[in-house]
């Protein structure tokens, strides 16, 4: 049915699409490879002198390795615990009669609505009373109950397409309780479970109202909240293109993450929200 | 006969009891198992919340607590007389309304792309969800730096020799929003693909065989056939254009009038630590929020129930 001319127009818009998505990304690549004092002197696209200057100075910023780690750190302990706590919720929606049920999942809407910043000067106040100022936790708490919404829904959403009676199947054919699990529900759930975790990871690793207002030194500060505090190596260099390298090195695993479970990932944002 | 027929009421009741107790303990388990997700969902909102609005009656400054004096609604009149704030609701008024039409037109573009592509469905797929991974404040600098008079590359490339972007209030804006849109159309275009698979088929094969034209058929057999989707959608994105902050952050710091409700509200806690008057603003965010909110569920009967998931 599709004519040549079709053809061709869907072929266009592709490109399109695809010089629109990826240009600001390769654009960040172009000024990270760029010498420091290339800003505000050559104004091009593609770096006059192609330079690895700019990695070897984030790399030897304190400020910026801190950072790295504590973001990996506290991203990872976030999707963790965030995600083992919405499959708890999840099946007991799932799979369970109780009364609450609906009140947990409109609660959990209510949160994801949540003008986060509202929340900043109040939590800003507690953790300094209770000494989770500027710590791991700190971040890693307010992380986890933002996130817990997106992670419930796409659990519950998947977690209810499971054919549960499989496990009474394999018990009846003589598995024990705990094989009956293992082996028939976890890799069924798994999948679930795994873009639940990418979702959280990516709430978790793209945060800054948090990452700045409940953290004042190295000792917590993720990665978006010391690129927004970088002024450069000296006062005499333009910061632009070291915080573009770092800005490179935080993007790399999205993108690796996204070309891996590009379907994963778009089950999950529409599972939650839209039945498909 | 008689001696036998207690047997089966005994046998019955024998089994209400067992499934009442059965689902006294299915109910306490499903409570044991959502008890850590609410309790800490709980500890970060409903307890700050409430202090917030307790600490918003308080003339208070981190600076000076012995200075801590309630001053009642005090802190609300101040912030509703003062021309600042309706300056910034309305820079955030606008920033949303522009954000959600652009995101949801080129969102459906986008859906109805990977809902017929042909050519590299699955690379065009990828890219459309990159955006979506990016982290936002990452995005914000790669589009300041575009635009910026020291490092861009658009006045050249556009023709536009000095244009300073970031002089004006409507061009820091427009570069604002631009980030805004390229960093989260992808969610836009995942609902509404989601809601194209929806549509069904053969609709619109008899439109077309009754002669409608593929510009009708759009307005008046898809469109309306994924209303739902393309309502969560716009709900969601408005929410979360109208908390807009990261951009603003790193882009203008709120220079040249561009500063959103999210900035004002963070500026005056965290930055100036004038925690009352600063929690009176966070309040009337989160009013604003909660109006929004209603206006789509009530208003325009938005269907959470598939969102939520309680189908």
């Amino acid at each position: 049915m599709e004519t040549a001319r079709a053809k061709a127009m869907w072929i266009a818009v592709s490109l399109l699409i695809l010089v629109w998505t990826v240009f600001p990304i390769l654009w960040i690549v172009m000024l990270s490879f760029k010498r420091p004092g290339e800003i505000g002197n050559q104004r091009g696209f593609l770096p006059h002198t192609w330079t690895w200057e700019n990695y070897r100075t984030v790399f030897e910023t304190d400020l910026f390795t801190a950072a790295l780690v504590n973001s990996i750190g506290i991203s990872l302990i976030a999707t963790v615990v965030g995600v083992v706590f919405a499959t708890l919720v999840a099946y007991a929606i799932a799979r369970l009669e109780f009364p609450g049920k609906r009140l947990i999942l409109s609660f959990a809407l209510a949160i994801a609505m949540f003008p986060v910043v509202s929340l900043v000067g109040p939590l800003f106040d507690l953790w300094r009373d209770v000494g989770l100022y500027d710590t791991w936790p700190g971040l890693i708490i307010p992380y986890i109950s933002f996130a817990l919404p997106l992670a419930i829904w796409t659990l519950s959403a998947f977690f209810r397409e499971i054919p549960w009676e499989m496990e009474q199947a394999a018990q009846v054919d003589g598995a024990t309780t705990w094989q009956a699990f293992r082996k028939v529900i976890v890799p069924l759930a798994a999948p679930g479970v795994f873009t639940a975790a990418i979702l959280t990871f990516f709430f978790c690793w793209n945060d800054f109202v948090f990452g700045i207002s409940l953290t004042s030194t190295d000792r917590a500060r993720p990665v978006p909240a010391a690129l927004a505090f970088f002024t450069g190596e000296s006062q005499f260099e333009q910061p632009t293109t070291a915080i573009c390298a770092a800005a490179v090195v935080v993007t790399v695993p999205v993108v690796v993450i996204v070309l891996l479970f590009q379907r994963r990932i778009v089950a999950g944002l529409t599972s939650g929200a839209v039945k498909g | 006969m008689t001696a036998v027929q207690p047997a089966p009421v005994a046998g019955l009741r024998q089994g209400r009891a067992e499934r009442s107790d059965r689902s006294r303990a299915e109910r306490r388990l499903g409570l044991l198992l959502s008890a850590p997700a609410v309790a800490i969902m709980l500890l970060v909102t409903a307890y700050p919340l409430v202090n917030a609005v307790y600490l918003s009656m308080f003339s208070y400054r981190i600076t000076a607590p012995d200075d801590r004096r309630f001053v009642g609604f005090g802190n609300y009149t101040t912030v509703l007389g003062d021309a600042l704030f309706w300056q910034d609701v309305f820079t955030t008024f606008v920033v949303t309304v522009v954000t959600v039409a652009v995101e949801l037109v080129i969102g459906f573009g986008l859906a109805m792309v990977m809902h017929r592509a042909v050519f590299a469905r699955r690379t065009v797929r990828t890219a459309i969800l990159l955006p979506y991974g990016i982290v936002t404040v990452i995005s914000a600098f790669a589009w300041k730096y575009a635009f910026d008079l020291q490092s861009g590359f658009v006045d050249s490339w556009l023709g536009l020799g000095d244009r300073a972007w970031f002089s004006g209030r409507w061009s820091s804006l427009s570069v604002v929003v631009l980030s805004e849109i390229w960093k989260t159309t992808p969610f836009v275009s995942l609902l509404l693909l989601a809601g194209l698979a929806q549509v069904p088929g053969d609709l619109g094969e008899a439109a077309t065989v009754d002669g409608a034209t593929a510009w009708q058929r759009l307005w008046r057999v898809t469109i309306p056939n994924m209303k739902a989707a393309i309502m969560v959608a716009a709900l969601f994105r408005t929410l979360d254009a109208w908390r807009i902050f990261d951009n603003v952050y790193v882009m203008t710091s709120g220079q040249q009038r561009t500063e959103t409700l999210s900035f004002l509200a963070y500026r005056q806690t965290i930055t100036r630590t004038a925690i009352g008057l600063g929690d009176a603003v966070g309040v009337l965010l989160f009013l604003s929020v909660v109006l929004i909110a209603a206006v789509f569920i009530k208003g325009f009967r938005v269907d959470l129930s598939q969102v939520r998931g309680d189908r």
